[in-house]
């Protein structure tokens, strides 16, 4: 029960500081549920971000693997629920006053000013990712052929990324 | 801001015809079973904008700044504030449970089976090529919102620092958002007063020098 109280506060915590969306929570949700709370390594942590990948809609999605690791199916949907609706209750509200907001001129302030440091953020979770999974040559060489051919044209990400799996587990082998 | 107006019409009154909820799940359910890969924004514009043309492309980019600008996930805040423009509350929940429902499902499966699978070493080598190649996907994501957005110079100073923050002094992500969020709000506030005095200065120093050239003749 305390454990599930904590991964409510947590997630729910997360929910709302996630400026700049998904990846750029990912180094506080690493912090807290790798080195603070020590719920887990950072290689499964790694491993279910990963699973995220895999699963269509947003991938953010993995944070219920994260629940039902620790607290099996009742852990999941606390973290499902935890996770996303005080999001979702937070913008309902925002977005009916935001049209009232709409001839403040303290709205494009508000855009404008947010918009760097949520980058900042989307910068730091990359790093985040990148210290948990590229530790030689091969894990390297594949970010960097994903981050070409996407700058180059637009190719679905899902064949990259399965490319990039099947091309480790050669390596690896 | 003025209190006293009046909540804008609810968008209920604005839609000429209301859309039936379940055709709200329905849809969202079928963006959220199809979008793999990520990017499920590029999807919910295919499917509301032109498939359904339940809204046009400028009311989607005005709810895509909104949602930008909100914590949470993007396409998350996409399908509450369109939900609730088609729908209400209703429309909203509806969204919201359509798109996450395949996705969360799909993820307990995997789940699951990782976790009776997890010590595998051939499963670990795939996972890791998988993160390996989501880092290069991030840096592309990043890189294309960080040049749409960025203007001005201040814009990678704020960037910069919040990196170095976050990642390299380890500041929890709550006390560096109440930091630097407003810092940066107040760095781009509106510049009314501002420019009322400077008009002014340009003004007196106007007068100063002509009547400084009218004492020189």
């Amino acid at each position: 029960m305390y454990k599930l109280c904590s991964l409510a506060w947590v997630f729910a915590l997360l929910s709302v500081v996630a400026v700049g969306g998904g990846t750029a929570v990912l180094p506080e949700m690493e912090r807290l549920v790798v080195h603070q709370f020590h719920w887990m390594g950072d290689q499964q942590f790694r491993d279910i971000y990963s699973l995220g990948q895999v699963a269509p809609g947003p991938n953010m999605l993995m944070v219920v693997v994260i629940g039902y690791r620790l607290a099996g199916t009742a852990g999941a949907a606390v973290v499902g629920l935890a996770f996303f609706l005080p999001d979702c209750i937070l913008t309902f509200f925002a977005n009916r006053l935001w049209s009232r907001l709409s001839e403040s001129r303290w709205r494009t302030a508000l855009q404008r000013g947010l918009a760097p440091v949520a980058i900042g953020l989307m910068l730091s979770g990359t790093y985040a990712l990148a210290r948990l999974s590229i530790s030689n040559v091969m894990g390297l060489a594949i970010a960097a052929v994903t981050f070409g051919i996407l700058s180059w044209r637009r190719v679905n990400p899902l064949l990259l990324i399965s490319a990039g799996g099947l091309a480790y587990l050669i390596f690896a082998v | 801001m003025d209190l006293a107006k009046p909540l804008s019409p609810t968008p209920n009154e604005r839609t000429a015809h209301r859309v039936q909820v379940g055709a709200i799940f329905k849809t969202f359910f079928t963006a959220g079973a199809i979008s793999f890969g990520g990017g499920v924004v590029a999807y919910l514009r295919e499917y509301l904008v032109h498939q359904q043309q339940w809204l046009d492309d400028d009311s989607f980019l005005d709810a895509l700044e909104l949602s930008e600008t909100l914590p949470g996930l993007n396409s998350v805040n996409m399908s509450v504030i369109i939900g609730d423009r088609l729908r209400g509350v209703a429309g909203a929940a509806a969204a919201v449970a359509g798109l996450l429902l395949p996705g969360m499902a799909v993820m307990m499966t995997l789940g699951v089976l990782w976790s009776q699978q997890r010590h595998n070493p051939h499963l670990r080598a795939v996972l890791i090529g998988v993160a390996a190649s989501a880092v290069g996907l991030l840096t592309t994501v990043t890189l294309q919102l960080g040049h749409r957005q960025f203007t001005r110079a201040a814009d990678l100073l704020f960037i910069v620092a919040t990196f170095v923050a976050v990642s390299l002094l380890k500041i929890s992500l709550v006390i560096a958002l109440l930091t630097l969020g407003p810092l940066a709000i107040w760095y781009y506030r509106p510049a009314t007063h501002g420019s009322e005095t400077a008009h002014l200065f340009l003004h007196l120093r106007e007068r100063f020098h002509s009547h400084r050239a009218h004492w020189r003749h």
